[in-house]
């Protein structure tokens, strides 16, 4: 058994040791409490219903989300709207289909099959939009940068006057938190932006929060799902190894030697 | 085995064993001598089998859903991860399970290297090995590229332009290698091939792996040859199965942890981002596993030296039976090499470390004081120490330490003949 302890310590050791390599750029991110950190961790459903309206108002004129479809709200696990809503939500979005019998594309009102519209119809024409920066899918956007959610919440809130030693150009900014500094991006949140339906008071920092649980969301869709079965599948192996522990050192037990 | 007269009870089945001897082999491996003593870091060429197995099955699983093509295969991940019934549970063991396989190889190999197993007569075993963890990396460092982000793009070209440095041929065998001028999707096809293919070919060498152990024996912690059967043995089957399959559990804890609870910590972020010709990522680094070697290529000035310097850093192994001159296998009797060992285990986790890092100032120093050790250890200390070290007093049997210990051979000698 000691030779275990050796083992894990190896193990863990390992794991450390390799941790530190994507902590290279060390900034302090603002923190918060996330409910889906941890075992039993899951998402705030009415922070993923604000996140999902801060991201469709205020985002979704920029940044896609092509790997979501409508039905994804109201599937378990996620924001969860009812299938009425989630259905209204999709029809209020036109979607180019065809070609008809005519050879003809025409639109219509999206459905619950539908991924979300985007509001480009490709890359070159999302940068003639926006100076020449194409502003990212946002579908896996929280895995795809390394501070993740906390990068996030505070690349939101990291809007400030650039230093007097930094000099920005024409629609660039100053963000505190983004890599270098500078930023294509306005600020795109502003206290009251949204108007929330369940009366919560729509600050800055409730909205990047709201929003950046959505995103969370968006890039895992199953973490619910995930957290629920890691916990059995664990609980399950620790008590098959006290099991099986025990019935080797029964087994052991004819042979004069330590296990 | 010749030394098996093994005969199945019933009428049917040795009618059967005689045309195919499946039941001798069976039995074989159930009765199979193991010495006693083996301890838990010897459980894991059980938890490789394992490993492999994971992998080939998850694997088969996601190449039903996958596809391999430049526009499509980013998405597909995805479609996996969002729309295929527990998708998400298979690719994150598939990701996660290549790591713990290389864990559990390193621990492997390490042990391999502690306890002098590489030593006549099991060099065949140790070369395969080798072999084996060669395979290990073309598999995991192609099936890397598949997802198709950032990373998988730009570790495929870097990694394929090492071939570059090849005086003469190498522009042409970068060429073919890739099936164009850049990485794109002919590129992709054939990796997707051959990360398919690979792992049969490594089932393949551990059933000679395996079979090459089954001729010698295992090692043992005390690196002494002992004779089977005998008081120093058990039957494989229950003790090591049963020990086996604790240790097993064990690291599937660890396993599971990973999978549920933290699926993308040992990736990199620039991986969620499709693969992009324009945009060169900040830092390119390869999967945490391939790290030291990669370490190795970057202290070398010269690029064809780097690449030399890498190969070798791995083929040095293949020969480590020969470099290793000492007579003794077990560390446990040799206190230099021991500690000689222990500094090879920094030097390869450093080597880890400032292959992570940016190859600048002090990371570039480290990384070649780094280098240069792993080389003097096998080429200069592992030699020499043969000749200089005096060892302990090396134990007649396995039964002899446990029953006390004496370092005088005359009573252990006494006690042998008395069990027998």
């Amino acid at each position: 058994m000691k030779n275990l302890f050796k083992l894990f310590s190896l193990i863990i050791l390992i794991i450390t040791s390799n941790s530190y390599s994507f902590a290279a750029e060390k900034v302090e991110y603002l923190k918060t409490d996330w409910s889906f950190k941890g075992v039993f961790g899951k998402f705030d459903r009415a922070s993923l219903q604000r996140g999902y309206q801060v991201y469709t108002e205020v985002c979704a004129s920029c940044h896609s989300m092509k790997y979501l479809s409508y039905r994804n709200l109201a599937e378990p696990g996620g924001p969860e709207f009812s299938e009425a809503q989630a259905k209204a939500i999709a029809a209020s979005f036109e979607v180019t289909d065809g070609p008809n019998s005519d050879g003809e594309m025409f639109t219509r009102p999206g459905k619950l099959s539908d991924k979300f519209v985007m509001p480009y119809d490709n890359v070159k024409a999302a940068q003639a939009a926006n100076g020449g920066a194409y502003p990212p899918d946002m579908s896996v956007l929280v895995k795809a940068r390394g501070g993740g959610v906390d990068y996030i919440y505070s690349l939101l809130q990291g809007y400030e006057e650039a230093p007097s030693n930094v000099s920005l150009d024409d629609g660039v900014y100053y963000n505190k938190y983004m890599y270098g500094n500078k930023i294509r991006m306005a600020a795109p949140l502003s206290d009251g932006l949204v108007e929330y339906g369940d009366g919560t008071n729509a600050t800055v920092e409730q909205m990047s929060k709201d929003v950046t649980t959505f995103l969370m969301w968006s890039a895992e869709p199953h973490l619910e799902s995930r957290h629920q079965m890691g916990f059995k599948a664990i609980v399950y192996l620790i008590i098959l190894t006290v099991l099986v522990y025990f019935s080797m050192k029964r087994i052991w037990s004819r042979v004069e030697s330590e296990v | 085995m010749s030394d098996h007269d093994y005969k199945p009870k019933s009428k049917v089945g040795q009618w059967f064993n005689d045309r195919l001897p499946l039941l001798t082999l069976a039995n074989h491996l159930t009765d199979y001598p193991t010495p006693k003593n083996l301890n838990y870091w010897w459980t894991f060429g059980g938890i490789l089998t394992f490993c492999l197995i994971t992998q080939i099955v998850t694997g088969l699983t996601l190449a039903m859903h996958y596809i391999a093509h430049a526009d499509m295969a980013f998405e597909s991940v995805e479609h996996i991860m969002r729309d295929v019934n527990y998708g998400w549970l298979i690719r994150y063991i598939h990701a996660n399970g290549a790591s713990m396989f290389f864990l559990a190889v390193y621990i492997h190999i390490f042990r391999s290297l502690f306890y002098g197993s590489y030593k006549s007569p099991r060099e065949i075993i140790w070369i395969l090995g080798i072999i084996i963890y060669l395979l290990m990396m073309a598999a995991a460092f192609m099936g890397y590229v598949l997802p198709w982000g950032q990373m998988s793009f730009w570790g495929a070209t870097v990694i394929t332009n090492l071939f570059s440095a090849i005086p003469l041929v190498g522009e042409g065998i970068v060429t073919w290698l890739w099936g164009g001028y850049s990485v794109d999707n002919p590129t992709l096809t054939r990796f997707f091939t051959l990360h398919y293919l690979i792992p049969f070919l490594i089932l393949g060498l551990v059933v000679l792996h395996i079979w090459a152990l089954h001729v010698p024996g295992n090692n043992n912690p005390v690196g002494i040859d002992i004779k089977k059967p005998s008081k120093d043995t058990v039957p494989f089957h229950p003790y090591i199965v049963i020990k086996d399959g604790f240790a097993l559990l064990m690291f599937m804890i660890v396993f599971a942890f990973f999978v549920f609870y933290a699926p993308n910590i040992l990736g990199h972020a620039d991986n969620y981002i499709e693969a992009n010709p324009m945009v060169t990522p900040a830092h390119i680094v390869p999967e945490w596993y391939l790290l030291p070697f990669y370490a190795i290529l970057r202290s070398v000035p010269d690029k064809l030296l780097g690449v030399v310097a890498m190969l070798s850093a791995i083929l040095i192994l293949a020969v480590l039976p020969w470099l290793d001159t000492s007579k003794i296998r077990s560390a446990v009797f040799r206190p230099l090499y021991k500690q000689f060992y222990w500094i090879l285990v920094a030097d390869v986790l450093i080597l880890g470390y400032v292959g992570a890092m940016p190859a600048e100032g002090l990371y570039l120093l480290i990384a070649r004081v780094a280098t240069a050790y792993y080389f003097l250890h096998f080429l200069v200390i592992l030699p020499v120490l043969g000749f200089k070290e005096k060892t302990l007093p090396v134990p007649l049997s396995i039964t002899e330490p446990v029953l006390g210990g004496s370092p005088n051979l005359a009573t252990a000698r006494n006690k042998e003949s008395k069990i027998e």
